[in-house]
């Protein structure tokens, strides 16, 4: 059943999941954050099994798979995108043997579970996401700068690593949180769609990173409240959010095709 | 220190090694105050790695001494800014403090109107190597430092950037290092010159690059290649 709390959860994290995902677009790490969320799967497990909370899991896992990826890449040079394949596939398998014959579980983990989102659980969440959002604003400008010349950054007094890891913590939460409304095969979408949408209509950073937020947004309201009304036969919002997501990035490429805004 | 009879930055016996690879070795040298310093020297020769480490972004042995509170701009060679949908408005405005936006693009020569709300990837290449002097120039440096500052320009656009930082120079009264392989530049736009290939291979006034034996010092003896007739 819908609860008035899981749509606005499902607001905020669309915001959230939008503003964060539109840096990593920029970052050319998009895949990277699909496939990030797929190490949540033990943390998810763990949880159930140790009965916690299991998006604190999922968290833990996350962040530390992300800052083990990241000093190895630092070490050894090798690309971002490939240790991250490693341990998905890696966090995958452990995922699914710690879940054992868990089936309902399972899914729960990889296409979400709205069903299990309380009042309390809801308003944590949003905190989280708010307070995701203001700090990301707070270093996007120097993540961007480091971007265009990780030197320009350095030399300015940037401590590039510092925000890098900063930015990745909060990638961690926010994967989190979103796998509760889309699951952690879905997740990536909430990441990348709503950015590359913002980038068809977008000259400027500040619209970006704006229409990027709205996207995810309206794709997280619309999706999780056409799902709520016609259920459709689901028991999870999950895919109802990506295709208002895609309906949302087909619009844009409409626009810009027509208007060349970008070109 | 270092602004004792009018130097801006002394260099001594610096040494740059990265994973058991010697990169620089017994540098020294000293750069007066509002001259330019042009920075010379084969592909893999240090020059960039020279810049960098004045900038302390790279370990090194010896010592690097600039003077006191100075402050230093800086423009690399490449940076990335086809994907990121940023204005040259937007880009300019990272960074509290400085001159405002439309001084910094008047001092590069540019309209802030013509290119302010235009977006960094679609600048042409001597655009963008004026915004992004501009941008070192925000914050009034006392010395910029410029890795190949022509990186991208086309050959008609090449001389008035550096006349226009010529004239940067003199109104601001600034001091300028920077890399360069064009001999005609150094001539005409440079005081000193630095020529290394790990360790310094000439410094001293620029004029010099025009005559024989400093360039034979600086590029070597050259090395004639025999071929019979017709097989060349």
């Amino acid at each position: 059943m819908l609860d008035y709390y899981s749509l606005i959860l499902a607001i905020f994290v669309g915001i959230a999941a939008g503003y964060l995902g539109s840096l990593m677009v920029l970052e050319k790490m998009a895949l990277v954050g699909d496939a990030l969320s797929h190490v949540a799967l033990p943390g998810l497990a763990i949880g159930i099994t140790l009965n916690f909370n299991p998006y604190i899991g999922a968290f833990a896992f996350l962040f530390s798979s992300a800052v083990i990826i990241w000093q190895i890449q630092r070490v050894t040079k090798i690309s971002f995108e490939a240790l991250v394949g490693a341990m998905f596939t890696l966090a995958l398998a452990i995922g699914i043997l710690l879940y054992g014959d868990n089936l309902d579980a399972l899914e729960a983990a990889f296409f979400g579970d709205i069903s299990e989102v309380t009042m309390i659980n809801a308003v944590v969440a949003i905190g989280v996401c708010v307070a995701a959002v203001v700090i990301t604003k707070v270093i996007y400008d120097k993540l961007v700068l480091a971007m265009i010349s990780e030197d320009l950054a350095i030399a300015k007094g940037i401590r590039v690593a510092r925000i890098n890891l900063i930015y990745l913590f909060l990638v961690s939460i926010v994967v989190a949180i979103s796998i509760q409304i889309v699951g952690t095969l879905l997740v990536g979408f909430l990441v990348i769609v709503p950015a590359i949408a913002a980038k068809n209509l977008s000259t400027y950073m500040k619209r970006y990173s704006l229409l990027s937020s709205l996207f995810g947004a309206i794709a997280g309201f619309v999706g999780v409240l056409l799902w709520g009304v016609f259920n459709f036969n689901l028991p999870f919002p999950g895919p109802m959010v990506v295709f208002v997501g895609i309906v949302i990035f087909a619009i844009t490429v409409v626009v810009n095709w027509r208007l060349k805004i970008t070109t | 220190m270092a602004d004792e009879n009018g130097y801006i930055l002394k260099v001594s016996n610096l040494g740059v090694r990265l994973q058991n690879q010697t990169l620089l070795e017994n540098i020294s040298f000293n750069v007066r105050k509002g001259t330019t310093l042009a920075i010379l020297g084969p592909n893999g020769a240090g020059k960039t790695v020279l810049l960098r480490t004045l900038l302390n972004l790279i370990p090194h042995t010896g010592t690097i001494d600039w003077t006191e509170k100075v402050k230093i701009g800086y423009v690399p060679q490449y940076v990335t800014v086809s994907d990121v949908p940023m204005s040259v408005k937007e880009f300019l405005s990272i960074g509290n403090g400085g001159i405002s936006v439309r001084e910094a693009l008047n001092l590069v020569k540019l309209q802030e109107k013509e290119v302010a709300n235009k977006r960094l990837g679609v600048l042409s290449g001597g655009q963008l190597r004026r915004v992004l002097i501009a941008w070192a120039l925000k914050e009034k440096p006392d010395v910029l430092l410029l890795d190949e500052p022509t990186t991208g320009v086309d050959m008609d656009s090449e001389e008035p950037i550096y006349l226009m930082l010529n004239e940067i120079k003199k109104t601001n009264k600034i001091t300028i290092l920077l890399i360069t392989h064009n001999i005609h530049i150094i001539e005409e736009y440079t005081d000193d010159l630095l020529a290394i290939n790990k360790c310094i291979t000439y410094c001293g006034p620029s004029q010099q690059i025009g005559k024989p034996e400093t360039q034979r010092v600086i590029y070597g003896e050259p090395v004639c290649v025999e071929t019979l007739r017709g097989e060349a």
